[in-house]
């Protein structure tokens, strides 16, 4: 039984040790370690396509991680005043966000942007006294509406949990103090659900900076790290892709690290 | 005095809500009554969408068949074989493993799932490539092995991407089971054996139902694994369409398929439902 488990983690872990270990290699030759070397890390930070690529991933997975933690965490504090065939809905809506196919979340939105454009668009041109009227298109926006309905799913979820097992008596207390209700939400109730609020940014910025498939939907003309690893991927692998993908891995292995420990610290707290 | 309490409550909760609501609307209800609207229409000469209302898109699914073939035989498949490596990983994790170390081996195993998808299938491409394994076989003599690009490759890179996926929820209610009853059913003179088939495994099966129905589900509308591993050879309903969305902008056909995929997927989530249900109650599981 050892063996086997031994022989799983290996399975989970070789092939991520094979892309790191390649990315150091001096030589082009993906079938032989010739001898260490950065020098691919070097050529891929001097890479403007590469470059380019990466920052408006970092632009678009941290406005849709913040717009979706602002927005999930209210949605997550509201949701509790409402009756509860509102907040059933609202539970389906978001389950929905997260269950549904990547692929058709895409497809969904790319058809129903290019409708809305196709309509507003010539009325914008219509109206427009100048020359060159602005045109709507697909691009930074469309990216980032689209991570964010899943992320916000993600960081409802996760601050509700929160919230349910949060000591009503200590609220209660607090109002019974004279606290308004900002007061105590500013002194009692933010405090403790910041750690989950935190972990669900981080874990909607890892999922926006890693998704490949809503964003080759949506993306329009604008290039994410995900899509441009994918195109090279195609013209054939190269020790510079071995280098992004390592620092593609160390990144989101960080921020997710960073995550869990805010949620276990989350859970000693609780008392679980 | 007390109504204008509620008023102003009851604003303020429509203003938290508000935001969400408008984006579940925005991009999520609208955006699938669109696709539905799509599915009826005919594709325009230039490509995308022209107004009409006809099946013909629904007739024309056969053409897409074995897309359909291959999601629908591959995904539970691979989800099966996921289940095969994944139990003995679970059981071990939950029950034979030194408590001290428990902690540290669970997160291993979860954290290549939060690692790039895209990433982690591409080493596969590395490794099942003519310069990996097949160039070592030659090296022992075994020549022209093709590993790339065949339904194996495939299958082997879904046991690998969602494997975690796997063994997490069956963790979860094997690590919830009372210790007790195995001293109890030991103490009445079972083996171990009996004991694993007559109590282990039977309060295992609602960690073995969502995972199967997690992987099954996320499988359906997979791209990036039949696309790397598979070469354009064994296709997905993702792979079909990312084809009708972007290469032949047949936009009514691609919506016809993609509420198709949903309608399969809703059926699947029912289905396990329902079997979660019967062999216990649903279990929630602890991703992250």
């Amino acid at each position: 039984m050892r063996a086997f488990i031994s022989c799983v983690y290996l399975f989970l872990y070789a092939p991520i040790a094979l892309v790191v270990l390649f990315s150091f290699n001096a030589g082009r030759n993906a079938s032989e370690f010739t001898a260490f070397s950065t020098a691919w890390y070097g050529k891929a930070l001097s890479n403007t396509f590469l470059v380019s690529a990466l920052q408006n991933s970092l632009i678009i997975a941290f406005t849709s991680a913040a717009l979706a933690a602002v927005f999930g965490t209210m949605a997550a504090l509201g949701m509790e005043r409402l009756s509860s065939r509102m907040r059933a809905l609202f539970d389906a809506l978001f389950a929905a966000a997260i269950v549904v196919p990547g692929v058709v979340i895409g497809i969904a939105t790319l058809v129903a942007l290019v409708a809305v454009f196709s309509f507003v668009n010539p009325t914008i041109a219509a109206l427009w006294p100048g020359d060159q009227p602005p045109q709507l298109g697909l691009g930074y926006g469309s990216i980032i509406a689209a991570h964010g309905l899943f992320s916000m799913a993600l960081v409802a979820m996760i601050v509700k949990a929160r919230i349910a097992s949060l000591g009503r008596d200590i609220v209660e207390a607090s109002s019974d103090l004279y606290a308004t209700p900002l007061t105590t939400f500013r002194l009692i109730v933010l405090p403790q659900i910041l750690p989950s609020i935190l972990a669900g940014f981080l874990l909607a910025f890892t999922f926006s900076f890693d998704d490949f498939i809503i964003a080759f939907f949506v993306a329009g003309s604008k290039t994410t790290l995900p899509i441009y690893v994918f195109a090279s991927i195609r013209r054939g692998v190269t020790p510079e892709i071995n280098a992004i993908a390592t620092l593609v891995l160390v990144a989101s292995l960080l921020l997710i690290l960073t995550a869990r420990v805010l949620m276990r610290e989350k859970k000693s707290k609780s008392g679980e | 005095m007390r109504a204008a309490m509620n008023t102003k409550r009851n604003l303020v909760t429509a203003a938290l809500v508000a935001p969400a609501a408008a984006w579940l609307t925005v991009f999520l209800v609208l955006p699938f009554i669109a696709m539905l609207v799509f599915a009826f229409g005919e594709r325009a000469p230039e490509g995308g969408y022209q107004v009409a209302f006809t099946f013909a898109q629904f007739a024309n699914l056969p053409t897409r068949a074995a897309a359909f073939w291959n999601t629908l035989l591959l995904a539970p498949a691979g989800a099966l074989l996921c289940l095969i490596v994944a139990y003995p990983v679970a059981y071990y994790l939950a029950v034979k493993a030194n408590p001290r170390y428990r902690l540290i081996l669970v997160s291993l195993v979860v954290v290549p799932f939060w690692t790039s998808l895209l990433v982690r299938t591409y080493a596969w491409m590395y490794i099942l490539g003519s310069r990996g394994i097949p160039n070592l076989l030659a090296m022992i003599g075994i020549e022209d092995v093709r590993m790339l690009n065949t339904p194996g490759a495939v299958l082997l890179g879904i046991v690998y991407g969602y494997l975690p996926l796997m063994i997490m929820p069956i963790y979860v209610s094997l690590e919830r089971l009372d210790r007790r009853l195995l001293e109890a059913s030991a103490d009445l003179g079972a083996k171990p054996v009996s004991t694993f088939f007559g109590v282990t495994l039977p309060l295992s099966l609602p960690g073995v139902t969502t995972g199967v129905a997690l992987v099954t589900i996320l499988l359906l509308g997979e791209y990036l694994i039949p696309q790397l591993l598979g070469g354009g050879k064994v296709f997905f309903i993702g792979n079909a369409l990312v084809d009708l969305f972007l290469q032949s902008r047949n936009w009514p056909f691609g919506s016809a398929i993609a509420v198709t995929l949903v309608a399969v997927v809703v059926v699947v989530l029912m289905v396990a439902m329902r079997i979660a249900w019967r062999v216990a109650g649903t279990r929630q599981v602890d991703l992250v």
